[in-house]
């Protein structure tokens, strides 16, 4: 080799790092004027990079790979050790201290049995038993006017029959099992009655599929099906919000409605069943 | 100088010299495939320091709050403190938007990392006794990784991981009997409760942390006391490693190896958006992101949930409901079948013996079958979760898309496992790849055989032995070649005396003659594998040759 290849890899790493020092000065600069985001990644990119160039040429050329051996003594100990090694071990369990040691797991055994304990805590700190909980919503409290997002009164007007409508019972819109939906349909069209009665085509169901609880928010008016878009489970409104494709096992819940002589909604129940994903104890 | 004093004013008080030396001369194997571990390794140290850094900013609590700042869209808007936190960390803390990203990559890089490097050490056989108990502690983290993974990925509260969080939601209800139970001590309440996020910041800044960094930390302290595995090679045998010094090869190396995965991932966080909160907007319970998939890794659960069909059961008094299949049993079965593996191979094979050289994948048919079987099945499965994308892709309705995968995810996985099968078995005694394959290969792929454990190559070189210093003895071993330059291997550790550093070299080449008594019987066995090795890069280059011919050929009648 001659003397110019020998330093070539050396004016490579000192470039490399040179690029790495520039890089870290854009950081610091760009950081200092504003920290635009893709600068900011470029210039650790570009920095880090010159680092792991510089050290590649390194390795590859100015210290040697490979090369050596070292032998390997097996994975495991003599006998006559293990041996050894257990007796030590074991004897503080000599025949007379038997007692001793059983007590001594006991107790440790209890301690550690009333540390389980909190962990109830975890579970909630106030309120029902879960199934409980799961089985029944807040429209069940009393009855609701019915809102929607903005916590504005919904009138059976609104209704149409393009779109589905989300309404909550009013005070709860953040609530997870309560969200509803109100649509407009040709009562002629039924193949099974709605759950919960409808008021001149106006029916209300739980918004939330029972496959996995995501809500089901595709509508499609001409078929008058709902489309989950989480894993497109289909509900049939027309025919009592039975499933009809995909995976989700079980009809939409309803909501029993009524109107009052202004034209509001409100909720004279809770749903029909237990709304969102099954559980144990369903009903 | 300064390193001078340096050592010797700790060496002073703590005795340094020798445990430095014995751990700079640790010898590491030089395959790339090693390096895949450590991947994961400095993807984690990325996770943690940009980890660090979000944490500093952001605000685990889902109280409403309202946003005030540079994101106009969302200025004033009233969202939870989390989702709020997440967008002024994005928006108005410097570098804050970088060190998301980054951290988003990170973990998917992490966790890719990790699912190669236990492909590795699958195909290869790493597992085998006595290395079982890293591979148990590997499948742990692994499964640590996708928990701390989805853990960061919900907190922010955005509508796309709310989706997300109340899909697993539902799946840890379904479980039978103690579904509601479960559901509630995990998320504290029902969905969506005001506790979850607290509690997922806890778990994903510093419980699920802490055990991965002793897991890692135990996974390496094995490593070291086992040893590093090699491939068989020259000078390998059962009984030895070779490679390079830890210091300074290995070291250099390594540095330069964390550097470019640091500089791969903040380019990734600085160039490329991902998960962009502010788009999907505030997780709101009645609202939902079309189409919604999830980070790639928990995708095969999410692709398992579309493909399963209606199945809810009643049984004693209760209802075990379909997501349970996919959502608890699948991924539990997984990871139950992923713990039990190395015993079942050893159960299988009446295997009872210690494992240093690793396996060519192709001398285990079965292992190839099954591992190629899984992986197909599980990345159908993960292409499945898009299948509504797809369908608007390919305009075509979502349920046809749903059966062509469920047929597909049933039934490729065994073609590809049988596929495999065979594939292996003809390689098994070719010498190179796929274009040297002869028609005798393709001939005993049908034909039974047993399966070779791992054949250590017989060395057939010689050991030396020399003074290194006033009592310091070292010894080579040696494979000469007529009119080439020797193959050495110098002995890494140090030995008082030459009757030391011979036995230690019986020990890592347990009867080879020592020093000046050439065999050169084996000589010749070892020139021949040699020869035959450089003749199949002649065949491969010669095989892509004739392709890339045929290719252009074929090409230019076309035209």
């Amino acid at each position: 080799m001659s003397r110019e290849d020998e330093t070539r890899p050396e004016i490579a790493i000192v470039a490399s790092f040179g690029v790495t020092v520039a890089a870290a000065a854009v950081f610091a600069a760009t950081y200092a004027l504003g920290g635009q985001t893709q600068i900011l990644g470029a210039a650790l990119a570009v920095g880090f990079g010159g680092l792991a160039t510089g050290l590649t040429v390194w390795s590859r050329h100015l210290v040697q790979g490979g090369g050596y051996v070292e032998e390997h003594e097996g994975f495991a100990s003599a006998a006559s050790e293990v041996d050894e090694m257990t007796e030590r071990l074991t004897s503080i369990a000599h025949p007379h201290r038997r007692g001793l040691l059983g007590m001594l797991v006991v107790a440790c055994a209890s301690l550690g049995a009333a540390a389980v304990f909190p962990i109830r805590s975890l579970l909630q700190p106030r309120g029902d038993h879960p199934e409980r909980q799961l089985s029944r919503t807040v429209w069940a409290d009393r009855s609701f006017r019915l809102v929607d997002a903005g916590n504005r009164p919904v009138r059976i007007a609104d209704v149409g029959s393009e779109t589905v409508l989300t309404v909550f019972p009013e005070g709860h819109t953040d609530g997870g099992d309560v969200p509803a939906f109100l649509v407009r349909l040709d009562p002629a069209k039924f193949t099974a009655k709605p759950p919960a009665a409808d008021i001149d085509g106006v029916v209300a169901y739980s918004l939330l599929c029972t496959h996995a609880g995501c809500p089901v928010s595709l509508y499609e008016q001409t078929s008058g099906k709902m489309l989950c878009p989480c894993h497109q489970s289909v509900f049939d409104l027309l025919s009592a919000g039975r499933p009809v494709a995909g995976p989700a096992a079980r009809a939409l819940p309803g909501l029993p409605i009524a109107v009052d002589p202004s034209g509001f909604l409100y909720s004279t129940g809770d749903f029909t069943g237990p709304p969102g994903p099954g559980y144990w104890g369903r009903p | 100088m300064i390193t001078r004093r340096l050592i010797g004013v700790l060496d002073r008080r703590l005795r340094l010299a020798a445990p430095v030396k014995k751990a700079l001369d640790k010898v590491f194997p030089d395959h790339w495939s090693f390096m895949l571990g450590e991947i994961a390794l400095y993807s984690f140290a990325v996770l943690v320091l940009t980890g660090v850094f979000l944490a500093l900013f952001f605000d685990p609590s889902a109280s409403d709050t309202t946003y005030n700042g540079a994101f106009t869209p969302m200025n004033g808007e009233t969202t939870s403190t989390a989702y709020s936190s997440a967008l002024h960390l994005s928006f108005d803390v410097r570098a804050g938007l970088l060190m998301r990203q980054t951290h988003h990559w990170a973990a998917l890089i992490f966790v890719g990392a990790i699912v190669l490097h236990l492909c590795r050490i699958f195909f290869t056989g790493a597992y085998r006794r006595p290395r079982e108990i890293n591979w148990v502690i590997g499948v742990t983290m692994l499964m640590l990784a996708l928990l701390n993974g989805f853990t960061g990925y919900s907190m922010p509260d955005d509508q796309l991981s709310g989706i997300g969080l109340r899909i697993i939601y539902s799946a840890v209800q379904s479980i039978p009997v103690l579904g509601g139970d479960v559901a509630f001590l995990i998320f504290g309440g029902e969905f969506p409760a005001q506790q979850t996020i607290p509690r997922m910041f806890t778990a994903h800044v510093f419980i699920v942390p802490a055990i991965l960094t002793a897991l890692i930390g135990a996974h390496l302290v094995i490593l070291i006391r086992q040893k590093h595995s090699q491939f068989a090679g020259r000078g390998r045998t059962e009984h030895n490693v070779v490679g390079s010094r830890l210091w300074p090869a290995y070291t250099v190396r390594t540095i330069g190896l964390f550097s470019a995965v640091l500089a791969v991932l903040f380019a990734m966080g600085g160039l490329a958006q991902i998960n962009p909160v502010w788009i999907y907007g505030p997780f709101e319970p009645s609202q939902a992101t079309i189409p919604s998939q999830p980070d790639w890794y928990v995708a095969w659960g999410e692709g398992a949930l579309r493909l399963f069909p209606r199945a809810d059961i009643h049984v004693f008094g209760g209802l075990i409901p379909s997501p349970f299949f996919p959502g608890v049993v699948l991924g539990g079965v997984a990871f139950l079948a992923l713990y039990a593996w190395p015993f079942l191979d050893e159960w299988a094979r009446r295997d009872k013996y210690d494992h240093q050289i690793l396996d060519r994948p192709r001398d285990h048919p079965v292992r190839m079958a099954v591992g190629v079987g899984a992986l197909t099945f599980f990345g159908l499965l993960l292409l499945a979760a898009s299948d509504d994308v797809v369908a608007d892709w390919m305009q075509l309705p979502v349920n046809s898309v749903v059966w062509t995968y469920r047929v597909l995810v049933l039934a490729v996985p065994p073609m590809a496992a049988v596929i495999a099968f065979f594939l292996s078995r003809a390689l098994r005694d070719a010498q190179g790849g796929f274009s040297d394959l002869t028609r005798a290969n393709l001939k005993t792929m049908f034909r039974r055989r047993r399966d070779q454990t791992a054949q250590e190559s017989h060395p057939g070189g010689r050991i030396e032995t020399a003074r290194r210093a006033e009592d310091q003895w070292g010894w080579r071993y040696v494979e000469s070649f007529d009119g080439q330059d020797p193959y050495v291997l110098a002995s890494t550790n140090s030995y008082e005396s030459e009757r030391a550093a011979l036995s230690a070299a019986s020990l890592a080449y347990p009867g080879l003659p020592t020093r000046g008594s050439p065999s050169t019987g084996t000589d010749g066995e070892v020139r021949r594998v040699e020869h035959r090795s450089t003749d199949h890069r002649i065949t491969m280059a010669a095989g892509l040759a004739i392709v890339v011919a045929l290719a252009v050929n074929a090409i230019r009648r076309r035209l």
